[in-house]
């Protein structure tokens, strides 16, 4: 093998069992909150106010981690049970793009500042990508 | 070091979350864990093709190919590069953090990067899944909007200095 290859290899390995404690964390994190909190209970958060809603549905997705398909069903549901359009697009597109509990992952890797500001901007464009694809499907 | 210690800080919080479950809500651990096990499991295969893109971007792209193709001169196509990858990128961000980090470290922008988080919000196999729930019509607005939000996401970042 030659040895940039090996060089690859090693620096690569080294980059990936550095972050080994934080993906456990993580994992097991996701597995404590998806067993003690029912998604039944999440519908009860949200107000029926459009304003508050989009809040409580952005900080929601913010907040939960899994498969998108989880956040189309969750969505689903909400948009089922009288939430507001904007609100659960919010939830859906935070699912995704905020991450509260991978947040020590990526502050590690990419540092704290550009963390920070990368998920505070993501949950602010959760709601503006929201009122505009709802004002957008609601005109076409 | 302290890098390491902030590390292995964030699992030992985790464990003290868990003891503290243990106490209040002991039927609730062996599920947690037994799911926790379980997504291990999935999460190991995106670990292995992360792995070996890495090995394979540490070997192949050098810092002279990252400013050609994602430097700012590189004009549009540096976006449809970013946005591409994280559309056709699969499985949980903090699987690709290793990668993202191993991109910064040879020069990419934070801009790029930002922009490639944002756009896994679209994910093409379960775009039929959301049309299903919301309709066609919503899924390719949405599909749009969120394309044209990450490069706005990206040129915000490629503004800010860190």
């Amino acid at each position: 093998m030659n040895e940039k290859l090996t060089k690859s290899i090693k620096k690569s390995t080294r980059q990936m069992i550095d972050l080994l404690p934080i993906f456990i964390g993580i994992v097991f994190l996701i597995g404590l909150i998806n067993k003690l909190i029912p998604t039944t209970a999440y519908t009860l958060i949200f107000t029926k106010n459009p304003f508050f809603d989009s809040i409580i549905g952005a900080s929601l997705g913010s907040l939960l981690v899994g498969s998108p398909v989880i956040s189309y069903i969750l969505g689903g549901e909400f948009a089922g049970q009288g939430i507001n359009l904007v609100a659960v697009t919010a939830f859906m597109i935070a699912w995704v793009t905020v991450g509260v509990i991978q947040f020590p992952a990526e502050s590690t890797t990419l540092g704290k500042k550009f963390a920070f500001e990368r998920n505070i901007l993501s949950f602010a464009f959760s709601i503006i990508s929201a009122i505009i694809i709802v004002s957008v499907v609601g005109v076409i | 070091m302290n890098k390491k210690v902030n590390t292995w800080n964030f699992l030992v919080a985790v464990i003290i979350i868990y003891a503290i479950t243990g106490i209040l809500r002991p039927e609730a651990i062996m599920p947690s864990i037994e799911f926790s096990f379980n997504l291990i499991i999935k999460i190991v295969p995106v670990f292995a093709i992360i792995f070996a893109l890495m090995v394979g971007f540490e070997y192949f792209v050098s810092e002279e190919k990252i400013k050609k193709y994602l430097g700012a001169s590189s004009g549009k196509k540096r976006w449809i590069i970013a946005i591409g990858a994280g559309i056709l990128s699969s499985g949980p961000i903090y699987a690709w953090y290793p990668m993202l980090g191993a991109l910064k470290k040879k020069g990419v922008g934070f801009g790029l990067i930002a922009a490639f988080i944002y756009s896994r919000a679209i994910k093409i196999p379960l775009l039929p899944i959301m049309a299903y729930f919301f309709g066609i019509k919503y899924t390719i607005v949405l599909t749009v909007v969120l394309i044209i939000m990450s490069i706005v996401q990206g040129m915000i970042f490629e503004k800010i200095k860190f």
